[in-house]
């Protein structure tokens, strides 16, 4: 009796498939329902942003940035407007540099609110998705008050921000950091505190502290496989070396990790903006910057802590209005590069699942 | 009371005494016609209602309001939904295995219908009363996993193939505990007969002699569905839909006709087998305590699906072989100790 060999399959999933975020697509090589290997394909997104920048004026380039990270677009403003900063050694008001940390944090909540929800949503959680985004949705109405627009907000500038928020924003600020225990109260109850959720994510997707180091990876994944690192506190930028709040560290490495992370991420934000809305001075929110800004010949680089990892700026100027030469560091394209690897041997639901937790952005992948 | 009670008997009745001899060929052959179109228009009307009211409960439970644009609070989205499928356009994919393609959607439609027919709506309203109804039902019933797999392999599709794969492995798993559930309730009342089953329960609902019979039934019910939170059979998320991916149009409508019908059809068999059936308080007609348990089963399986997130894999062969089968074995096994004492007790 001969025994028939069994076939590869090989399953194209995306770039248009229900878990893929944005226009990523895996290539995944199934033994069954096991993968045996996966090959992740990127570039759909690709816009090519460090070259657009360069036939662009400095400031003209800072709404390209908002579509880096479009879940945490202030941070990727603030990023890259402290990189031209340094570069021209401009001094930003006080009043600036504290709303710069109070939309960056807030930036940071939204970011892993969606991270929460669609980590639930690629497990079918659906209401834990609407519970997530519900409270979104506050953090777009701050952006709406202050910028204009919900999503690729624009709000800073070389020099400071864009805007004073309106008086409604503080009240609408205040009531949110008071509702927010609530809130995660209740990311507790219906997501992280079900048994089939804790199942999908526990002792799933291990990325040990050597792979995590060795793969560079940044942000709260690295901080989930027990490094505690943290631009914030490793190089303070801004005015960070003001606040008092931990970085989250847990050293359990999985999926499950990943995900509570961000939750412990939320609370120590929360305690950030507190602190700088009882400090904030009064004052300009703008310093005294040319109409045209043109920097000084020369090359600098500058990174900052964006909510899904190490976001930095490479700039060469050539002392005209316009960059020489702009490089991204993007945060998620790096930590994406575990998938392949952590994926192996699990099956493709568990990839969906360790794949969600990364929580890639496929603007930042693809720029 | 009595008269709105025994409405549909005496309406039954009637017809039969428009015929010359009320028990002629003639007379059963129009009787057996006219249950068959009952029974399809409680499927159609049920999918109907359900599938609006999955939606409402899903927006509840998300906390947003759900379809509200159609009609008085959005009560006729579906009918709008289907209307527009029946628009679509009918694709057959070019590999696909067209004879076994066409077929599956029409089998799984078809199988919500045969299980209905044995169901007792009300005192002696069973369209048809078969002695073997439990077998029947749990038989029927498991013609749909058949029908995934050929959904699965016809439409040539990898998708479709994963999910008709997952569909075997899962749905052959649950059946063993699902049976196993019933048995309990066949020991004590030494009949197959869903009729008989109903009757033995004037005085007390099985579920209280059988707690853990109806949370395995419920549980390997809701596998049985591929109802969340074991839905891994078209887990959009990883396989897209699953068998039916390839699917479009009315054939794709059929499937979805088939799931609410087979959940109706499920949640009756729970209500008739563990809840009671049409037994209860005399303040309402028994049919209208039928469909009111088999809607707070129905409600119940919405609820859970709209919460939980989806098992893995893993875990779900392990509760259906490690946790549920034992557990449905030691039901069996108490029951017929309870039934061996109760006996030696009552003298018997």
């Amino acid at each position: 009796m001969s025994i028939k060999e069994t076939e590869e399959l090989i399953l194209n999933m995306g770039p248009q498939h229900p878990s893929m975020h944005g226009l990523f697509r895996m290539v995944v090589h199934l033994e069954g329902e096991t993968i045996t290997k996966l090959e992740p394909k990127i570039g759909y997104l690709h816009r090519g942003m460090e070259k657009l920048a360069e036939s662009r004026t400095y400031a003209q380039f800072i709404p390209y940035t908002d579509r880096l990270d479009y879940l945490a677009s202030p941070h990727n403003n603030w990023a890259y407007v402290q990189t031209v900063e340094k570069l021209m050694g401009v001094e930003i008001p006080e009043r600036a540099e504290y709303l710069r940390v109070i939309f960056g944090e807030l930036a940071r909540i939204a970011s892993h609110q969606v991270m929460i929800a669609s980590t639930a949503l690629d497990m079918a959680g659906w209401s834990a998705w609407s519970y997530a985004f519900r409270d979104r949705e506050r953090i777009c109405d701050m952006y709406e008050m202050t910028a204009g627009s919900r999503l690729t907000v624009n709000i800073m500038r070389i020099g400071g921000m864009s805007a004073e928020p309106p008086e409604e924003f503080w009240p609408a600020l205040k009531s949110f950091l008071d509702d927010t225990p609530e809130m995660l109260e209740e990311y507790y109850g219906i997501f992280f505190g079900n048994e089939i959720a804790l199942g999908r994510l526990k002792n799933v997707g291990i990325l040990s502290k050597e792979m995590a180091e060795n793969l560079s990876i940044t942000g709260p994944v690295l901080r989930a496989s027990g490094v505690n690192y943290d631009v914030r506190k490793a190089e303070p930028y801004s005015i960070y070396d003001r606040f008092d709040f931990k970085v989250p560290v847990r050293t359990g490495c999985d999926s499950y990790d990943r995900t509570i992370i961000r939750m412990d991420e939320i609370v120590e934000s929360i305690k950030i903006i507190k602190q700088a809305v009882r400090d904030i001075p009064e004052g300009p929110v703008m310093a005294k910057v040319p109409k045209v800004i043109k920097p000084p010949a020369g090359e600098v680089y500058h990174r900052v802590e964006n909510p899904k990892g190490e976001l930095g700026f490479y700039i060469v100027s050539d002392g005209t209005t316009k960059p020489s030469r702009v490089r991204i560091r993007p945060a998620t394209f790096i930590n994406l590069q575990m998938l392949p690897i952590v994926a192996l041997g699990w099956k493709i639901q568990d990839v969906v699942a360790i794949f969600a937790t990364l929580d890639a952005v496929l603007g930042e992948v693809d720029k | 009371m009595e008269t709105l009670n025994n409405l549909f008997l005496i309406i039954a009745d009637a017809i039969r005494s428009l015929f010359a001899d009320p028990h002629s060929v003639w007379a059963n052959l129009t009787m057996d016609v006219i249950n068959f179109i009952i029974v399809v228009v409680i499927v159609v009307l049920a999918a109907l209602i359900l599938i609006l009211l999955e939606r409402k409960i899903a927006g509840w439970t998300s906390q947003r309001p759900g379809p509200n644009r159609l009609g008085p609070r959005g009560w006729f989205q579906t009918i709008a939904d289907a209307l527009k499928l029946m628009g679509k356009e009918d694709v057959t994919p070019a590999g696909a295995d067209k004879f076994i393609f066409k077929i599956a959607p029409m089998i799984i439609f078809c199988l919500p219908m045969m299980t209905l027919a044995v169901i007792p709506y009300g005192r002696k309203m069973a369209p048809i009363n078969l002695d073997l109804g439990i077998f029947y039902f749990v038989a029927i019933s498991s013609i749909s996993t058949l029908a995934f797999v050929m959904a699965g392999w016809g439409s040539n599709n990898k998708y479709s193939l994963l999910g008709g794969m997952r569909a075997v492995a899962q749905m052959v798993s649950y059946e063993i505990p699902l049976l196993f559930s019933l048995l309990g309730v066949v020991m004590i009342t030494q009949s197959f007969n869903l009729g008989v089953i109903v009757e033995a329960q004037a005085s007390i609902p099985f579920v209280i002699l059988q707690p853990l019979a109806f949370v395995i039934f419920i549980i390997a019910g809701l596998a049985e569905l591929n109802r969340a939170p074991f839905d891994l059979v078209e887990a959009d998320q990883e396989v897209v839909a699953g068998p039916f991916t390839e699917y479009t149009g009315l054939r794709w409508g059929l499937f979805f006709l088939g799931e609410y019908g087979n959940m109706t059809a499920l949640s009756a068999l729970a209500a008739t087998v563990f809840l009671g059936g049409w037994q209860g308080p005399a303040i309402l007609p028994g049919y209208v305590w039928f469909f009111m348990k088999v809607g707070v089963i129905i409600f119940f399986m919405m609820w859970v699906r709209w919460t939980f997130p989806r098992i893995r894999i893993d875990h779900l062969m392990h509760l259906a072989w490690k946790v549920l089968l034992p557990l449905s074995i030691l039901n069996i096994l108490l029951t017929g100790l309870g039934i061996y004492i109760y006996r030696f007790v009552m003298g018997g």
